[in-house]
């Protein structure tokens, strides 16, 4: 139990001092790999509450393709960075101002109002937690390919969109680059390429 | 030292304002502002299997997942915007984006 508790407060630890250090590095790079020690980290929180397919999918999906997209943006754009971390001061206060109020606000929601969990009536859409011998994927597994199906396949269009949208959206044709045209190859034919001319004797071409 | 619900709600709570908090001070960086925004949709994401876990309700996790899906299309979409507006104009500044009104 006490390693539990330690471990806990060492993730926990973490992914606040990396969020700090995400919002306030100076240089983006920064960002995004304080951005990734965060997301482990949380990995981290998932598997102590029990979903460790969700912890792992996070670790794939954020680590693996979300960040290094954002450290390819960063790394693509030649941007002065410096520059646009003017005015950091200036927003300080209404932001921090703003922050402060709504931890504050979130804080006692959860200590004043207090979430009584125990004591919450059995929901008839419940999914029950699966017994000690089902992993977490197969129950997660049971439960999206059966009840939640159609939000899967949603999730899966979205996806797609999302997809198309970046490759329509970031795609270009630009002139006076070339580039193989296979359908142009293929359907050249003999009278475009080849030129028989009739040269008389004594004159040259 | 029991670590119950209330712990990783407050853990959620602190990314959730740093997130907020990370929008209103880099007002100028957009890049920095989608990062904020995924930290705030992983502290949704802290909260939504937290809940699942102690309510003992899987569907809490599934809706997690879908909430990770989201995220995943809307920081895709997002890059490629901010791509195609850094090719067009040259800066990523957020003040010259209102400039694409009308």
């Amino acid at each position: 139990m006490i390693v539990q508790g330690l471990v806990f407060y060492l993730f926990a630890a973490i992914v606040v001092v990396s969020g700090v250090m995400v919002i306030s590095a100076r240089n983006p790079v920064h960002s995004v790999l304080f951005l990734i020690l965060a997301f482990f980290n949380s990995a981290g929180l998932f598997v102590l509450m029990g979903a460790e397919f969700l912890a792992m999918i996070l670790i794939i999906v954020y680590v693996g393709a979300v960040a290094v997209l954002f450290l390819f943006v960063v790394m693509m754009l030649d941007v002065n960075f410096v520059q646009l971390r003017e005015g950091f001061l200036q927003y300080l206060p209404v932001g921090g101002l703003i922050g402060i109020i709504l931890f504050v606000e979130l804080l006692l929601v959860l200590g004043g109002a207090g979430v009584t969990v125990e004591g919450a009536p059995a929901n008839a859409l419940a999914a029950p937690m699966p017994a000690a011998n089902v992993t977490n994927t197969e129950a997660l597994g049971a439960l999206l390919y059966t009840k939640y199906v159609y939000l899967f396949q949603a999730a899966g269009m979205v996806l797609l969109v999302a997809m198309i949208g970046a490759i329509v959206l970031t795609h270009r044709t630009r002139p006076g680059v070339r580039r193989q045209n296979i359908s142009d190859q293929v359907g050249r034919r003999r009278e475009d390429g080849v030129e028989l001319k009739k040269i008389q004797p004594g004159q040259g071409a | 030292m029991d670590i119950g619900l209330t712990h990783y709600l407050s853990v959620a709570a602190i990314l959730f304002s740093l997130g907020i908090f990370g929008i209103f001070v880099n007002r100028k960086n957009v890049i920095i502002i989608l990062m904020s925004i995924e930290l705030m949709l992983l502290a949704v994401n802290i909260n939504l299997v937290a809940f699942s876990t102690a309510l003992g309700d899987m569907v809490g996790q599934v809706f997690a997942m879908f909430v990770l899906t989201v995220a995943a299309a809307e920081a895709a979409i997002g890059l490629a915007i901010l791509v195609v507006y850094y090719r067009n104009r040259g800066s990523i500044e957020v003040e010259d984006i209102h400039l694409m009104q009308g």
